[in-house]
């Protein structure tokens, strides 16, 4: 693969085991480093194939009219940029960086269970091939949008079931990623490591591990019925046969909103150990960043219904999950200022790790604010399933995950390469990222609230100017992508570039950088004596 | 004076909006002006609110688009304080503080106030929303693929039924990739009519797959759902006319199922129902009648292209998995098959059941494809085997 990923083998230890090399190292891998380094591999693999799928939409919208696809296959494109964004994007990315970096952070030798890890690894690529291929499936890829929603997924032709059965798959390898996950943190940790001295990034983890094993059975549920719905006469979903199409949405958001914060909680994790480190200061509260971690994860459980709003809920339904929504901006915006209070009166410094990480701060705040704006009933009467909606969700999942993932890339790649990236490209791939991500999504907020609806292949004149501005955008956002991979990431693979020292961050404080870098491929044989902190080995 | 305000900068901004609107819109081709009623070039807000329920959203988005704001400029104005003073090149040394119960407190229970402070100011306009009873008018909006229905259920104009369809040279010009006209996308062959300052309850269902009923203007949007009733309201405040679309993805043609409602004065509306109603009884054709190929061919070609021409194409060619009809053995050769499908649809209402349409229209239809493209068949199907085949 690369000569920076063979370093490890050069290291003493490793010779005594006889690891496989070649094919054999990834396919039988069993290293917690290596099956990290797939999943990375693998979720970016998957970004740049959502990414391209994004752009065909965004090249038709670019004017009214149909200039380069039918609306079938609009349709086809939404539904799968959602559904690989989601489950083959940022979801693989976060467990890529939790195979990495847990045991690393809490000094254990691997991850528990290895060869289950291999699995949840493996499980991906044919769910991802049956996934992607769906649109060579007669009749083309699933086209019901990416929440499924019956009773049009009953219409949709086999590649509907291929897509159910890549999700059931991937539902499988989540799972069993998260049990891995619970397991290590519970019981790997090294002695010293308590609970409350463990970096945020686990506890984030941990906590988004409990929410995917009590919610991809649901969603395993739900998409089950549909395909009993579909192939044996069942009518769950089917209002033909007594189905009530609006019980699936239920089902779909009580697993769909605890899902967007799977995709956050473990950003707000990495963007917890960038910020102190680059304002060279403590975590401000650290035990109140835990419990708000916790206090997010279980309101998301009773806020789902406010994605159905314009289902017609009862009054008290709407005004429930109203206010039961807008209190999960309190933990949230208690972590804000805990980062805002960690920078204040630190001394800090800007390299491209904490660029990332205020950008997120920013970014991700004011997808913040437009969720607090669309938890508000009345107002989402008018802009639920428009462009607002759009721009919002972009907004916490390109501006939050994507950003908190490419952070987490430049602030521990040195580690996993042993190899410093170039500070140069690192900032141009962060300007140009902020700059195209909102000249692409901030004008999608005038359209929404001018009632443009999403998932619209032709649209009114009146609405050309802003997606034409969003399209050249998504142009030059996707552009930074490939800058990043072949500029970035290639050469950090190559081990071109300056070597980086065991702590490449003044004040990065961890039990990783206390192995040295790149991470040799076995690290923590024996649990290491920890200081009292546990942020360092001694002895 | 005049010169004064030729050169003020609000004046001289105005004129370069448009400037650069031109150069997006790549020239007079797509040249569009604000629709009333319905969404304006470069609109940044809310339509403007005809209803009070829209009003009071208005004003609730305000209010909260100040809130949030105010809120973001100061927590990030700390921030940017903090970058800009705080940082290691002009020697600022870390301080060592990483606690406060105290202020953790005060960050959970003020933000606590003022999202209860947000939500009680919603309150009022939620319960307002939901309350549809005491209607004048009651209609019932029904969702096909995709088209909408309305059915005049009580009040005056009780009884009115009819289909409201996309300007078929509008989908044609989409096709094209030639769109034209400030309506583009909105304009349909029979609106909404409903009179002024009268409270109107709108029952929404649909006949295959959800769809959603959006008009901005007036502040609705409901879901309609296969299989269940959900209601909305809302009380016009002037006359004119408010478009809006389809909110809920529905299969291929959701982006070409809009909303025209024209909303008349009592007297207006008095004389629409009046003349809808003698239209309709012209219309209710006597199922027993022996038509002539000719003419029937010439009405199916209407309820071809009001009904069929969307997915089937003009041509009759269909489109990807839309079945064409020019050639098929089925229209040529199977009319006992043929009219199943029209009246019970096929492939879980891919192809959806037409029989909300009369048994004529039926016949006609049936008539027009057995004798247009490449199908000159001569054959001739009568109302009346219609009728025979509904009984079965």
């Amino acid at each position: 693969m690369s000569a920076v990923l063979d370093h490890p083998a050069h290291h003493a230890d490793d010779h005594a085991h006889g690891h496989p090399h070649g094919w054999r190292r990834w396919l039988f891998a069993t290293n917690h480093k290596d099956i990290g380094t797939m999943y990375l591999l693998f979720s970016f693999t998957m970004l740049m194939i959502g990414g391209v799928l994004a752009l065909g939409i965004r090249a038709e919208l670019f004017q009214p009219g149909l200039q380069f696809v039918n609306p079938e296959l609009f349709n086809q494109l939404t539904t799968m940029h959602g559904l690989i964004m989601v489950f083959g994007a940022i979801m693989p990315a976060f467990v890529g960086f939790a195979n990495w970096m847990i045991p690393l952070q809490i000094g254990a030798a691997d991850m528990a269970f290895a060869r289950m890890n291999n699995l949840s690894f493996w499980l991906l690529i044919p769910a991802a091939l049956m996934l992607a291929g769906s649109f060579f499936m007669p009749g083309g890829a699933p086209a019901a949008g990416w929440t499924l929603y019956a009773p049009l997924t009953l219409q949709m032709g086999p590649s509907m079931d291929a897509g159910i059965f890549a999700m059931h798959i991937m539902g499988a390898s989540s799972i069993m990623g998260s049990i891995n996950i619970i397991v290590t943190i519970l019981n790997m940790r090294a002695p010293g490591m308590t609970l409350m001295k463990m970096p945020l990034f686990c506890w984030t983890w941990l906590i988004t591990a409990y929410l995917l094993i009590a919610v991809m059975p649901v969603l395993a549920g739900a998409i089950t019925m549909t395909l009993t719905d579909r192939h044996f006469g069942t009518s769950f979903f089917n209002p033909a046969g007594g189905g009530d199409p609006i019980m699936y949405q239920h089902i779909f958001w009580f697993f769909g909103h605890p899902e967007v914060y799977i995709m956050i909680l473990p950003a707000f994790g990495i963007v917890s150990a960038i910020i102190p480190t680059f304002a060279r200061k403590r975590l401000f509260g650290y035990t109140s960043m835990v419990y708000a971690t916790a206090s997010i994860a279980i309101l998301s459980f009773i806020v789902w219904a406010h994605h159905m709003y314009t289902t017609g809920m009862p009054v008290t339904g709407q005004l429930f999950f109203m206010y039961a929504t807008m209190l999960i901006a309190v933990p949230t915006g208690v972590k804000i200022f805990n980062w805002l209070a960690t920078m204040w009166r630190g001394s800090m410094t800007f390299e491209t790790p904490m660029l990332w990480s205020v950008g997120f701060l920013f970014v991700f705040t004011m997808g913040g604010f437009t969720g607090l704006i669309l938890a508000m009933a009345p107002i989402d009467i008018q802009i639920q399933d428009t462009y607002y909606v759009v721009a919002h969700f972009h907004y916490v999942l390109v501006a939050g995950s994507l950003f908190a993932l490419f952070a987490g890339v430049y602030f521990w790649g040195p580690k996993w390469t042993g190899v410093m990236y170039s500070e140069t490209r690192g900032k141009i791939h962060f300007w140009g990222s902020l700059v195209f991500f909102n000249v692409t999504f901030f004008p999608m907020h005038f359209l929404g609230l001018a009632g443009m609806p999403r998932r619209y292949a032709d649209y009114p004149m009146q609405f050309a100017d802003f997606n034409a501005i969003a399209s050249v955008g998504a142009f030059g956002f996707g552009l930074m992508q490939v800058y990043f991979f072949v500029f970035v990431v290639m050469p950090m693979m190559r081990g071109q570039g300056q070597k980086a020292p065991q702590r490449p961050w003044e004040a990065a404080e961890g039990l990783e950088w206390e192995v040295p870098s790149p991470a040799p491929w076995h690290t923590f044989e024996t649990p290491p004596k920890l200081d009292a902190s546990a942020t360092r080995v001694v002895g | 004076m005049m010169m004064k305000t030729m050169t003020s900068l609000p004046s001289r901004v105005s004129r370069l909006v448009p400037t650069l609107g031109v150069i997006f819109a790549s020239g007079a081709a797509l040249a569009v002006n604000d629709l009333p009623g319905g969404p304006a070039v470069r609109q940044l807000n809310l339509h403007p609110p005809v209803t009070v329920i829209a009003e009071q959203q208005a004003w609730l988005h305000w209010f909260m688009l100040i809130v949030c704001v105010v809120i973001f400029v100061g927590v990030f104005g700390v921030m940017f304080y903090s970058i800009l003073k705080h940082r290691k090149s002009v020697g600022h040394k870390a301080a060592n503080f990483h606690e406060s119960v105290a202020v953790e407190i005060a960050w959970t229970v003020v933000p606590l106030l003022i999202v209860i402070a947000m939500g009680a100011m919603a309150t009022r306009t939620v319960v307002a929303m939901k309350d549809t009873s005491n209607a004048d008018l009651t209609i019932k909006a029904t969702g096909y693929q995709w088209k909408w229905g309305y059915d005049y259920l009580k009040g005056e104009g009780e009884g009115i039924a009819f289909l409201s369809t996309l300007d078929l040279a509008q989908r044609e010009m989409s096709n094209a990739g030639k769109p034209e006209g400030d309506n583009y996308l909105l304009k349909v062959d029979n609106p909404l009519v409903v009179p002024v300052d009268k409270k109107v309850r709108i029952v929404t269902t649909a006949n295959d797959v959800i769809h959603a009923w959006m008009v901005p203007s007036l502040g609705v949007k409901q879901d309609a759902i296969p299989g269940f009733v959900r209601d909305t309201w809302f009380r016009a405040d002037k006359t004119g006319d408010f478009y809006g679309q389809c909110a809920e993805l529905c299969g291929k043609e959701h982006a070409y199922m809009p909303i025209h409602v024209k909303v008349v004065s009592q007297a207006d509306y008095a004389v629409w129902v009046a003349g809808k109603k003698k239209e309709m009884a012209a219309l209710a054709d006597d199922p027993n009648k022996t038509w002539q190929l000719a003419e029937l061919v010439a009405r199916g070609e209407k309820v071809y292209n009001a009904n069929c021409a969307a997915c089937h194409r003009p041509d009759g060619k269909g489109a990807g998995p839309i079945k064409p009809l020019d050639g098929s053995a089925i229209v040529l050769n199977d009319p006992v098959q043929q009219v199943d499908i029209l009246l019970n649809g096929r492939l879980n209402g891919a192809m959806p059941a037409w029989k909300q349409l009369s048994d004529t229209e039926i016949a006609a239809v049936m008539t027009y494809t057995k004798n247009s493209w490449s199908n000159q068949t001569g054959k001739l199907v009568q109302p009346a085997e219609v009728v025979a085949a509904r009984k079965k």
